[in-house]
């Protein structure tokens, strides 16, 4: 990034952090949480101890980080180095990115930048212009893959709430500010669990690992009775009505499934994770020493917040989460698609110098789709 | 503590204070050495080891679960306490092992019975009582069922390989894992042998009593046919043994450094005990600091993660790599003498 593109988006994050600081959410138990930023074109800070928001704000304010983060554990010694940290507890975390869910409509909004000579194109895997093949992808997310990211973070509140008595009050969903959602599960049952018990629970989440045999699929003398049923709690109950579609069809497709035998019911078993399983990265959920971006800061991604998700269903980040300046700015777009920021529609631009709002300019000036002219 | 009846203490000898329990009912280990009438317990005590060293379970006197006749309670628990007292004296721990292992298998069945005991409240509440002390693994029954809080769970099954242990493959509901008596007992097995394996190397050692040096005798020739050498082929690598070297010296080895030493030694299947040893010299020596470091690098406390050996690569650019040509071809240091040319 050239020296003017980061002098505009730092006074613009600026602004954000001296006019919205009430975005930000401190989180509860600060002193005990490990913080950490990233300037623009620098490296990682991290090992930081805050103890309030004022210092966290004082924090914000004099470095102008491109990103800032906080741990979801808690430890008794934050500023250490990471194993004599101390760790006591970590809040359960899940990443809904739209990017795993694979849709089909991505290909349609995502362009290669070229690292050689910068040309934008449509997701090729070659530099039109130069032939290079390294090549940086960068999508700008469509309603579609929103409101498929959406349905994700509703199927894991309800595995939390129905199968693991989480309460809904302690289920936070954030956008990310980029392409997908956080959530985030304090005060749970949860709390102290390591990370490969993390790592187990994200495959029940998921629906990863079923053998045949707990649905009632055994090698020797299967068993119609041990079938799961509609009414079934859990899984069980969800798996029901996914694959008998209906109560009046139940008998037959259990006559099907036993006639097609063990292994094929395992095979849908497996496909079914991928149907109704939730799509959550484990990584993410098993990594209990990880920094996250923190509420109400400004993903350097993108130029939007990542906020809390009051009405999920209702949410639209283009809209909520968009906070920089309307005050205008002359950038040099090359932005091959059209996108949507509160309620106004702009491009695509072909390499043409225009001046637009500085929140339009910063979502693309982050894409590296524009500069500053 | 628990308050134990005497069909309790029969069956669960290991929950008894040792000491309280021989007091509390009049004897001194003195007396089981000189008088006649008792020293044949000593006899049965070493029979009890002896058993369990074949891996076999020791068959107890109990009737079911009861105690069968006045006298057998205190052969029970006697012999229990006098092979605790036998082992420390001979001092030989692959005995140990395999008497906690052997008793912990005795002790799991009568703990299953209790648990499924549904026409016995009192049984039941006792086995759950016992879990949820030794344990910290909060059961309660629901219907035919012991329910266990899923995080409960998770902390136990992770251990266990079989895919039918896997979360996914169980009965969840309300943030609570179903489980049948024997399930639930299966789940903390492991718990219960390292837990009677800790109370008898936790247990003071006596000194040499009158009439116990034969079966302390023979417990030693006993042991000899268990003792496997283990051999290691090849040596260490450079860069532990100049580490090792380093901090025999009584010199200061830097953090990276102690971190790839305990990392490798512990992938080497060496324990947090055999290893805490080697850190005695260093001039910052704390045994507790060096434990708890030692207990988070192999996972066992606090995170859970293991960590791995850092790589050749990595310990290159920490100056702590002292590479011959032996090293050749290798990239983690838990390879070397791995690959023969
Ligand atoms: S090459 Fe690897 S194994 Fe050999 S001394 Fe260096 S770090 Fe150790
Ligand atoms: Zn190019
Ligand atoms: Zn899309």
């Amino acid at each position: 990034m050239q020296e003017t593109d980061i002098q505009f988006l730092e006074n613009s994050f600026k602004k954000y952090y001296f006019d919205h600081f009430d975005q930000i959410k401190v989180p509860e138990r600060t002193s005990e949480r490990e913080f950490g930023y990233q300037k623009f074109n620098s490296g990682m800070t991290r090992h930081l101890a805050i103890k309030d928001d004022k210092e966290l704000h004082l924090m914000l304010i004099q470095n102008i980080p491109s990103d800032v983060y906080c741990s979801n554990a808690y430890y008794t010694f934050p500023n250490l180095p990471m194993n004599e940290k101390d760790w006591k507890e970590a809040d359960l975390i899940f990443d809904i990115d739209a990017k795993d869910l694979n849709l089909p409509c991505r290909e349609s909004h995502t362009v290669s930048i070229c690292n050689e000579c910068n040309e934008v194109s449509k997701n090729s895997s070659q530099c039109t212009k130069c032939n290079s093949t390294k090549l940086e992808k960068k999508s700008l997310p469509c309603n579609n893959c929103i409101n498929a990211s959406k349905t994700e973070v509703t199927k894991l509140s309800e595995v939390l709430i129905d199968d693991l008595a989480v309460s809904k009050e302690n289920i936070h969903v954030y956008f990310s500010g980029n392409e997908g959602f956080h959530v985030y599960v304090y005060d749970s049952q949860f709390q102290e669990i390591g990370s490969r018990e993390r790592s187990e629970l994200t495959d029940y989440i998921s629906f990863r690992g079923i053998i045949p045999e707990s649905f009632g699929m055994k090698k020797i003398k299967p068993n119609r009775a041990s079938f799961p049923d509609f009414e079934d709690k859990g899984w069980r109950g969800r798996f029901s009505k996914y694959i008998f579609g209906s109560k009046s069809k139940r008998s037959k497709i259990i006559t099907e499934l036993l006639a097609n035998g063990y292994s094929s019911f395992q095979k849908t078993l497996d496909d079914a994770s991928d149907n109704i399983g939730v799509k959550i990265d484990p990584n993410v959920t098993m990594d209990i020493h990880r920094i996250f971006r923190l509420p109400g800061s400004i993903n350097s991604k993108s130029g939007l917040a990542k906020i809390q998700c009051n009405d999920l269903e209702k949410f639209d980040p283009y809209i909520e989460a968009s906070f920089l300046s309307d005050e205008t700015v002359e950038i040099l777009a090359n932005c091959p698609i059209e996108f949507k920021l509160k309620n106004k529609k702009f491009g695509p631009y072909n390499n043409e110098k225009i001046t637009i709002p500085t929140f339009a300019a910063a979502y693309m000036i982050c894409k590296k789709l524009a500069r500053i002219a | 503590m628990l308050e134990l009846g005497q069909d309790e203490i029969a069956k669960y000898p290991f929950l008894a204070d040792a000491g309280q329990y021989l007091k509390d009912q009049g004897f001194s280990l003195e007396q089981f050495g000189s008088d006649p009438d008792l020293k044949h317990l000593i006899e049965k005590a070493y029979e009890r080891i002896r058993v369990a060293a074949d891996g076999k379970i020791y068959k107890s006197d109990l009737d079911g679960d009861h105690v069968s006749k006045e006298a057998a309670l205190p052969r029970e628990v006697f012999s229990f306490l006098l092979a605790i007292v036998l082992l420390k004296l001979s001092g030989m721990h692959t005995l140990i092992k395999r008497f906690a292992l052997a008793e912990a298998r005795r002790a799991e069945k009568y703990l299953e019975k209790d648990l499924a005991n549904i026409s016995d409240e009192s049984k039941n509440q006792l086995a759950i009582r016992v879990i949820d002390d030794l344990f910290s693994v909060q059961v309660e029954k629901l219907d035919d069922f012991f329910v266990i809080p899923v995080s409960n769970y998770l902390k136990h099954s992770i251990n266990f390989h079989e895919r039918e242990w896997k979360l996914i493959n169980r009965h969840v509901e309300n943030g609570q894992v179903y489980l049948s008596p024997h399930e639930t007992v299966r789940l903390i097995r492991k718990e219960l042998g390292t837990y009677i394996n800790s109370k008898i190397v936790n247990a003071r050692t006596p000194t040499m009593i009158p009439g116990f040096e034969d079966s302390v005798n023979k417990l030693v020739s006993l042991s000899k046919k268990f003792v496997t050498y283990t051999v290691t082929t090849g040596e260490y690598p450079p860069c532990i043994k100049h580490a090792i070297e380093v901090l025999e010296k009584g010199e200061n080895l830097p953090h990276s450094g102690r971190f790839m030493l305990a990392t490798f030694l512990l992938s080497k299947g060496q324990s947090v005990q055999q290893i805490a040893p080697l850190f005695k010299n260093a001039p910052d020596y704390n045994e507790r600091v060096t434990l708890y470091q030692l207990n988070h690098l192999a996972g066992t406390s606090g995170a859970g993660t293991q960590y791995s050996c850092p790589s050749c690569e990595k310990l290159k650019t920490q100056d702590l790599c002292f590479a011959t040509s032996e090293c050749d071809n290798i990239i983690n240091p838990l390879q070397f003498g791995r690959k023969k040319k």
